[in-house]
């Protein structure tokens, strides 16, 4: 088993490896070590929890990022059934980074958007690491207006470094692509629930992140501006990420504190990779639970909370 | 170095940008064409340089100063201070930055509101202090904003953003964030209730500032040259590593790709937002 172990996870992996030896030299053999592996066993499931019990949040944020971390295609493939991928913002081209369609949920028809980041090298390039062009952004909110037009619910996964900084982002207008999602979905007439799944990177996040219900994995992160970039501007070095990650408070716990998140899903002990069977079952109970109260939710109703909801959300005080 | 400089000495010069700490000089220069041109007379043109027409930084204050008629302003949201809801510190405090940004500026934060009337038509216009932490937006970036909107749907009357700003606030992070849904909110509010929002781009409008409410106008307005993108150019040349075309995410640039409407010098943008807004809102001045 090839389980990728972070930095900080070393002690379990040298753990797991001294398991590993354990097996293999009992395999065929005389010896029998099961209770000193079933002990061995125990040991690593407490250093596991111990370790994760104090991540710092610079380790979320590369929790976060695990390249076996379940990206939106898995949580579709899973959770859902009947899913039929549309493309293409039907004016300049298809953007992979960003993948929507119709699927169902318990048997209910909804829309789905979501970013995609690539599993090996090849479609990392191709789903542009995550990152979305204007035209991702246009094919979303192609589709929740057409969620909107057919009564559909929208499910939102969450999962980018932040949109595209490119020539050709700029040419097309990257900034009004964020800017008119986040106009259209403060007023968009069906439910709207946002899970951030693994990097909420900035505006390229909100554009497809303003919701009625608001989730956040236990080890999502979510920020104005990534770990790095922060570093670089204010701490002078984008080597200092670790600090400016403790600073901008990026995790789901500092972040529902603020009550800038609605919930957290829990993850699976070790992170959402290490049982993705669990955790995908987890995200679809929240999602079921969530779908089934909002649209209960009369119309006029659920714009106004939303709305009321975004005016309440700034720190200010009001003083001569 | 000019005749100028060599008798008067630094004294007497003062450099692009005001500074109030900094001793007022009678002559400044033009960053542009290095041009010594009189101080009051550069105040007259609205910062703009009457040589080259370059167009340097403005004050939100002064920019309101001069954009409203002088009687009937009221200015919203005065009291709204930020705080500091992260308790966040890079190589210093934000408390403390905010502070210093406040006696420097002799505003509470970056953006002044107020509403009035331009040329006898009733109004709210919003102004980015760009001298204020690069006019990011924070909370009470946000809240005034949104103030200043909920005053034109009060009224029914358009709304004018002078933007020009850095993007969020990275020092309150998620709270910023959030700024750009809010603003970006209650301009939908202004479109169903058909309020014209007239955006003003100007040097600089950045990240989510432009990414919002700024990219979210019925017109588009730019200053000649101002830069205007989602990412910085630093950003972008760094992830596409290769050199950035000439006049990349100028004024210019965005006029060409259909992102603006139009290019309008400063001291013709009184007149021209009037004739436009009168048009949009039906309105004409009350017989006399």
């Amino acid at each position: 088993m090839n389980l990728n172990f972070l930095d900080f996870e070393q002690p379990i992996a040298d753990l797991q490896q001294k398991i590993e030896e354990l097996r293999y030299a009992t395999a065929g053999s005389e010896v029998n070590l099961t209770e000193e592996i079933t002990r061995l066993e125990a040991k690593s499931q407490e250093l596991t929890r111990q370790i994760f019990n104090n991540l710092s949040a610079w380790q979320i944020a590369q929790l976060a990022r695990h390249p076996q971390r379940p990206y939106a295609m898995d949580y579709i493939k899973t959770i859902f059934t009947e899913f039929d991928e549309l493309h293409g913002d039907r004016h300049f081209k298809d953007d992979p980074s960003i993948i929507g369609g119709m699927a169902r949920l318990d048997g209910r028809a909804v829309m789905i958007i979501g970013q995609q980041k690539g599993r090996d090298a090849k479609e990392r390039v191709y789903r542009n690491f995550g990152m979305p062009m204007p035209e991702g952004y246009r094919k979303a909110l192609r589709l929740m207006k057409m969620a909107e037009r057919f009564n559909l619910p929208v499910l939102t996964f969450i999962d980018t470094p932040g949109a595209y900084p490119g020539i050709g982002a700029e040419e097309r207008n990257q900034s009004e692509a964020i800017a008119r999602n986040l106009f259209e979905l403060a007023r968009l007439r069906t439910p709207v629930l946002a899970t951030v799944i693994g990097e909420g990177g900035s505006g390229g996040a909100l554009a497809i992140g303003v919701a009625d219900h608001l989730m956040i994995a236990q080890y999502g992160i979510y920020s104005v501006i990534s770990p790095e970039g922060c570093a670089s501007i204010l701490f002078k070095s984008a080597s200092r990420a670790q600090e400016a990650a403790e600073a901008m408070k990026v995790t789901a716990k500092d972040l529902y504190e603020h009550k800038l998140v609605d919930e957290i899903i829990p993850e699976p002990l070790g992170g959402a990779h290490r049982d993705v069977a669990a955790m995908m079952a987890s995200v679809k109970s929240r999602l079921i639970a969530n779908l089934e109260r909002l649209r209960r939710v009369p119309v006029a109703q659920l714009l106004s909370t939303r709305y009321e909801r975004l005016m309440s959300i700034g720190a200010y005080e009001t003083k001569h | 170095m000019s005749w100028l400089d060599k008798i008067s000495g630094s004294q007497l010069l003062t450099k692009g940008v005001r500074k109030r700490n900094v001793p007022e000089g009678l002559w400044t220069k033009c960053d542009s064409c290095q041009s010594v041109l009189y101080r009051a007379e550069l105040e007259r043109t609205l910062e703009v340089c009457p040589k080259c027409g370059a167009h340097h930084p403005i004050t939100a204050r002064a920019r309101l100063n001069h954009f409203l008629d002088p009687e009937s302003r009221h200015e919203i949201g005065a009291d709204v201070t930020p705080m500091d809801p992260l308790k966040f510190k890079d190589s210093r405090k934000y408390t403390e930055r905010i502070k210093e940004a406040q006696a420097e500026t002799d505003e509470k934060d970056a953006l002044v509101v107020m509403r009035g009337q331009l040329i006898g038509l009733p109004l709210v216009v919003c102004a980015f202090e760009f001298g204020f932490m690069g006019g990011s937006m924070g909370s009470v970036v946000g809240e005034k904003f949104v103030r200043g909107a909920n005053a034109c749907l009060e009224f029914g009357v358009p709304l004018v953003c002078f933007s020009s700003s850095g993007g969020a606030r990275m020092q309150e992070s998620l709270f910023s964030l959030m700024q750009m849904a809010k603003t970006s909110a209650a301009l939908a509010k202004l479109s169903e209730r058909g309020l014209p929002f007239i955006s003003v781009i100007t040097h600089p409008t950045m990240g989510g500032v432009s990414a919002s409410l700024a990219m979210l106008g019925d017109i588009h307005i730019a200053e000649p040259r101002a830069l205007v993108g989602f990412a910085g150019p630093r950003v972008i040349e760094q992830t596409v590593r290769q050199k950035l075309p000439e006049g990349f995410q100028r004024s210019e640039f965005l006029l060409e790709h259909g992102a603006i409407d139009m290019i309008t010098d400063r001291r013709e943008l009184r007149e021209k937002i009037h004739r436009m807004l009168a048009m949009l809102t039906h309105w004409a001045p009350a017989e006399a």
